[in-house]
């Protein structure tokens, strides 16, 4: 039988295939760049399923790996190579089927624009190096990756570079990565110096008995601070929701779904590292924790039902961040699955909001949509009650997991600042909801419903959203934490008590909501001038882009005025001597060529006689030394 | 497999005279023939070798020998050949009836480059060399219109016979002290001699300034820009690379299994060389306004980096000679193909004959820009790989300083090889389009998928060279 996991390498090719395709014979197609992008989509994602049961059949802890040599050197090895496992399978099936389910959408979504065959290039490379980095099988390739999908992502912010505003958050994303990735490189490099191989299983192994934690802390940090960037955790959140300047399609897949939880698979993958070092698990846990509440109390006030769900987002990345930090790996990893389905789904579903509305995002403005949309409000709903944690929805188990780990593992403050967050999740969401598609606003009487090209992919990541948990819960022996788990990592008992208490305050949540939006039984208006000051200091997001802005414009141009100077002055001076300089000896260089076979032979011969006389005076102070 | 592994050699020496015969027996029309038996016979040749894998002999008391070493750059040369048939096409017709001729002199030239590579005794390597460059010296005048062939013709002549004769007398001086022309021997006697001999040292100097003149290392460079613009471009390539690999692997041979630099360190002499062609072939690509021309530097400059692998004589050092060596047959042939076939139409290889390529013919734009990429060693071009060879064996060995200045003068080729990509894609436009003949796409294709191949996945590559290697020691 032909072998699927040493063929798996044309998962990744397959997009890039398209990539090529697309590039080079068929960007004059937008229909046929379209398919061809899709079709090699679905190819993956067929495979990917295959090799996805193949893993779960098997017994727990099965690796497969292959691995050719790319560089070698005394002191470094670099491979490229995949790694399957059940981490890897999972990223794998959630990658390649979101990724086909928002190509579909796009069909419909993206009708019509003048860019659409480089929409999909732009999507067939992502994909490609999306499922290379959850492919990987060490540091260095994961790094050329993990560089390539921020490319993607800066190509798709962009994707309408005619707006201002799109070409701004283009360039924060990927300046705001830059900081995140040196980081990153730098901990890589520093892996390399150490142990000279990048490769993960080589690398846990060496970790096994090496335990000088003054040189791994500095290098986990370093490594983590990829992720900070990748998945948008604080300080480096900043960029995420100005990336929402996207198509909404592509804040669905990369935003949401893939890229951004790529610095928590890397957690994952990388777990080796960073839980070796207690110091450094607990400051991702902060972070993470951080990040969550932080994200999710800005979300509360916003109006633009893209930014919601980016903030959301940034919110639901930290909780995944802080399990990996108190160690709950599993639950962290769960957490990512479920998300990745429900909030593209949400976003997919407010991408729909966005087509019927003809780009309006203030859900003030909408209203009613409830009426005009059915298959998108039922299925946003949906997603919203699994994002909020309802039972038994894909996202309370996920969720429930987080929280079970942090309480069980005596993290107790992390654990209320857990249940708080999920408390104003449900908050949030519900806001959204009750406004956007119950409210009384009017314009949503105009709307219309989505084509079916559109609907259909709602329809199965809402079935997804609904199902997905099933796979972690208690109920079904928690299949999930059996294949994907740290090594040695205890699995906590189910206990009743958190999920009743995580039910009962995502149902307070809505219920809250429900009475200040739907019923208007508190004002909101008289809320909002009564926390005037609060409400404007969550509205402008903590003023951090304005506390940014500011630092950059005291230190980095501050700095930046000097350095001009000394730019204009000296290092202009210097370059432009010595490229002149550099010319100019080219030049004259060149002039001893000057076609004359007298002088050729005169050069051949005085060469020969500089050579002798310097071997025989070599050997003169040789001899006399 | 005794003697019949010397079967390549002599159906190259069938296949030339076959090829020279059609050439005159058939009628006007008649003459395409021979460029398909040229090709043909070639690539069955190159079959062959690979058939031959993993067989080696030696003949005539060690004179000349067949091994690893040998496969690996009979293949390099059958392979650069075949390339070069197939991308001369159209050019061919600036030589109306004598094509044929000029089909079975290249072959000569490959014959002779293949018994450089394999020979095992100083006579027969001259005598290979001289079939090599003998041929070389009637294709560089073979267009008759134009002056600048002829010079460039009679130039080559009269500079590489003074060459010749330099090399002879590092011979003479290398018998005069171990009374042997054999490697084998000369390795054997010198051994056996506790004192070096001023006369060997002589003779290793003088031996190596004639290779210094094949391989154009400054200051036995200043033919090269003159012969490499006024010879056919298709010739020039094959002289670029094929002349060049074959003289780095005689060299490299007999350096190694011959005179080890137990005797005479002549290391330092190489390094001093390479760094010196480096920096001077690097500078003055940057002064060109002609892309032959800057080619012709621009392999100056790439023969100084081959020779950092073997300055630095080490496995890491000697491995990076012969996989530069073979990307090299991809990355430079492509360039000179691009150039090959915009010269056939635009009768110029001047700069603004390339100004607006890209919009012209987007596939040529860009396989020369991969090429060039190549060559200047960015990742994930082939060009990079190798580089990373050569550099990290001259750190092994000691030779920092030769890195860095191997590094820094790579960063400003990037100047001159990107200065062609600019005006490329930036350059204004003539609307002229640029045929590309069937054979010369399939050329073209090989030079592409062969740089990025190497660059993307070089295992096999080194691999190869490194069994290449392992008979030397």
């Amino acid at each position: 039988m032909f072998d699927l996991f040493s063929g798996s390498w044309i998962i990744v090719a397959l997009p890039f295939a398209a990539f090529a395709a697309i590039g080079l014979f068929l960007h004059r197609w937008p229909k046929a760049a379209a398919y061809t992008s899709i079709l090699a989509m679905a190819l993956s994602t067929l495979w990917s399923i295959l090799i996805a049961i193949q893993v779960f059949t098997a017994a727990p802890g099965q690796v497969f790996t292959a691995a050719v040599r790319w560089l070698e050197m005394p002191g470094l090895r670099v491979d490229m190579g995949i790694l399957i496992d059940p981490l890897s399978a999972v990223m794998l099936l959630v990658v390649t089927i979101v990724a086909l389910l928002v190509q579909i959408y796009s069909l419909g979504y993206m009708e019509g624009d003048p860019g659409l065959s480089s929409y999909f290039a732009y999507h067939s490379i992502f994909a490609g190096s999306m499922l290379g980095l959850v492919l990987s099988s060490n540091f260095g390739q994961v790094f050329v990756f993990w560089e390539l999908v921020g490319l993607c992502s800066y190509l798709l912010i962009g994707f309408w570079f005619g707006r201002d505003s799109a070409k701004e958050a283009a360039k924060k994303a990927f300046i705001t990565n830059r900081v995140g990735d040196f980081g990153f490189l730098l901990g890589i490099l520093a892996l390399a110096v150490l142990f000279g191989n990048l490769d993960y299983q080589h690398l846990a192994m060496r970790l096994t008995d090496y335990h000088n934690l003054a040189v791994l802390l500095p290098i986990a940090l370093l490594l983590f601070a990829g992720p900070v960037g990748k998945s948008a955790q604080f300080p480096l959140h900043v960029w995420l929701p100005d990336a929402m300047e996207g198509p909404t399609p592509v804040s669905a897949l990369i935003h949401a779904a893939t890229m951004v939880a790529a610095g928590v698979y890397l957690l994952a993958r990388a777990f080796f590292i960073f839980s070796a070092v207690p110091q450094a698990m607990y400051l991702i846990a902060v972070v993470g924790g951080f990040t969550a509440l932080f994200a999710a109390s800005i979300a509360l006030v916003q109006i633009d039902i893209k930014r919601i769900l980016a903030y959301s987002t940034l919110s639901q990345l930290g909780y995944m961040v802080m399990a990996m930090g108190i160690g709950a790996m599993t639950a962290g990893m769960f957490h990512l699955m479920t998300h990745a389905f429900f909030k593209s789904l949400l976003f997919l579903g407010a991408g729909s909001v966005i087509h019927a509305m003809h780009g309006e995002q203030d859900i003030w403005k909408m209203g009613r949509l409830s009426a005009k949309m059915p298959v998108t409000t039922w299925t946003f709903v949906i997603g919203a009650l699994a994002l909020a944690g309802i039972p038994p929805l894909s996202g309370f188990w996920s969720k429930d997991e987080i929280l079970l780990g942090a309480f069980s593992r005596g993290h107790l403050f992390l654990y209320g600042l857990g249940s708080l967050v999920a408390f104003m999740t449900a908050f949030y969401m519900f806001r959204l909801i009750f406004v956007a598609f119950f409210g009384s606003g009017t314009k949503g009487s105009h709307a219309h419903e989505s084509p079916p090209v559109m609907t259909w992919p709602l329809l199965i990541l809402a079935l997804l959203s609904v199902v997905a948990g099933f796979v972690g819960s208690p109920l079904l022996g928690n299949v999930f934490g059996k294949y994907i788990n740290a090594p040695g990592a205890a699995h906590h008992e189910m206990n009743i008590a958190i999920m009743v208490v995580s039910s009962l305050l995502a149902a307070g949540g809505i219920f809250l909501a429900w009475l200040i939006y739907q019923k208007e039984v508190i004002s909101h208006l008289e809320l909002k001038q009564r926390f005037a000051s609060v409400y404007e200091i969550l509205y402008h997001k903590y003023y951090i882009d304005e506390l940014y802005a500011r630092l950059v414009a005291v230190f980095i141009d501050g700095s930046a005025r000097v350095l001009e100077w000394v730019d204009l002055k000296i290092v202009n001076g210097l370059v432009n001597g010595l490229a002149y300089f550099t010319g100019w000896s080219g030049k004259q260089l060149s002039y001893t060529e000057n076609g004359q076979v007298q002088t050729y032979a005169l050069y051949l011969f005085g060469g020969v006689l500089v050579i002798l006389v310097g071997a025989v005076l070599a050997v003169y102070y040789t001899v006399l030394a | 497999m005794g003697y019949l592994l010397l079967a390549p050699e002599m159906l190259l020496t069938v296949l030339g005279i076959v090829v020279l015969a059609l050439g005159l027996i058939l009628p006007q029309r008649g003459k395409k023939v021979t460029g398909a038996v040229a090709m043909i016979g070639t690539l069955g040749i190159l079959v062959v070798v690979f058939w031959q894998f993993g067989y080696e002999a030696e003949f005539f008391q060690g004179v000349y020998g067949i091994d690893a070493y040998s496969h690996f750059f009979r293949v390099l040369f059958l392979s650069a050949a075949l390339i070069i048939f197939a991308m001369a096409g159209n050019y061919l017709h600036l030589f109306s009836e004598r094509q044929s001729e000029w089909y079975s002199l290249m072959l000569f030239a490959t014959l002779g480059m293949i018994i450089m590579a394999s020979s095992g005794d100083l006579i027969t390597l001259y005598v290979g060399m001289e079939l090599m460059t003998i041929s070389f010296y009637i294709l560089s005048a073979y267009l008759l219109d134009d002056g600048r062939s002829a010079e460039a013709g009679l130039k080559y002549l009269i500079l590489g016979a003074l060459s010749s004769a330099v090399m002879l007398f590092g011979i003479s001086l290398i018998y005069a002290s171990s009374g042997s022309t054999v490697f084998a021997v000369v390795y054997q006697t010198l051994q056996a001699q506790v004192v070096t001999q001023p006369v060997l040292i002589a003779g290793i100097i003088l031996l190596i300034a004639g290779f210094a003149f094949k391989i154009a290392l400054v200051p036995f460079h200043m033919w090269a820009p003159d012969i490499y613009q006024g010879a056919p471009t298709p010739v020039t390539a094959y002289l670029a690379v094929g002349s060049k690999a074959a003289a780095f692997a005689a060299l490299l041979r007999i350096l190694v299994t011959a005179l080890p630099a137990a005797h005479y360190n002549w290391t330092m002499l190489l390094a001093i060389l390479a760094a010196v062609t480096i920096i001077t072939g690097n500078l003055i690509a940057l002064a060109q306004r002609n892309v032959k021309r800057l080619l012709a530097y621009s392999s100056i400059a790439q023969a100084g980096y081959i020779l950092v692998g073997l300055a630095a004589s080490n496995v890491y050092g000697f491995k990076g000679v012969l996989f530069y060596a073979m990307l090299y047959v991809f990355s430079n042939i492509g360039a000179f193909a691009v150039a090959t076939l915009v010269e056939t139409q635009s009768g110029s290889s001047d700069f603004d004959a390339f100004s607006g390529l890209a919009k012209r013919a987007p596939m040529l734009a860009a396989i020369m820009t991969i090429c060039m990429l190549s060559l200047a060693g960015i990742p994930p071009m082939a060009g990079f790989a190798g580089k990373f060879y050569l550099f990290s064996g001259a750190i092994q060995s000691g030779y920092l300083w030769l890195a860095f200045i191997g590094l820094i003068m790579s960063m400003v080729s990037v100047y001159y090889y990107l200065n062609v990509s600019r005006l490329m894609y930036i350059g204004k436009s003539s609307e002229q389009s640029v045929p590309v003949p069937a054979m010369a796409r399939v050329a073209l294709l090989v030079c592409l998928v062969g740089t990025l191949i190497i660059g993307i996945y070089p295992q096999p590559l080194s691999q190869f060279a490194e069994i290449a290697i392992q008979v030397l020691y």
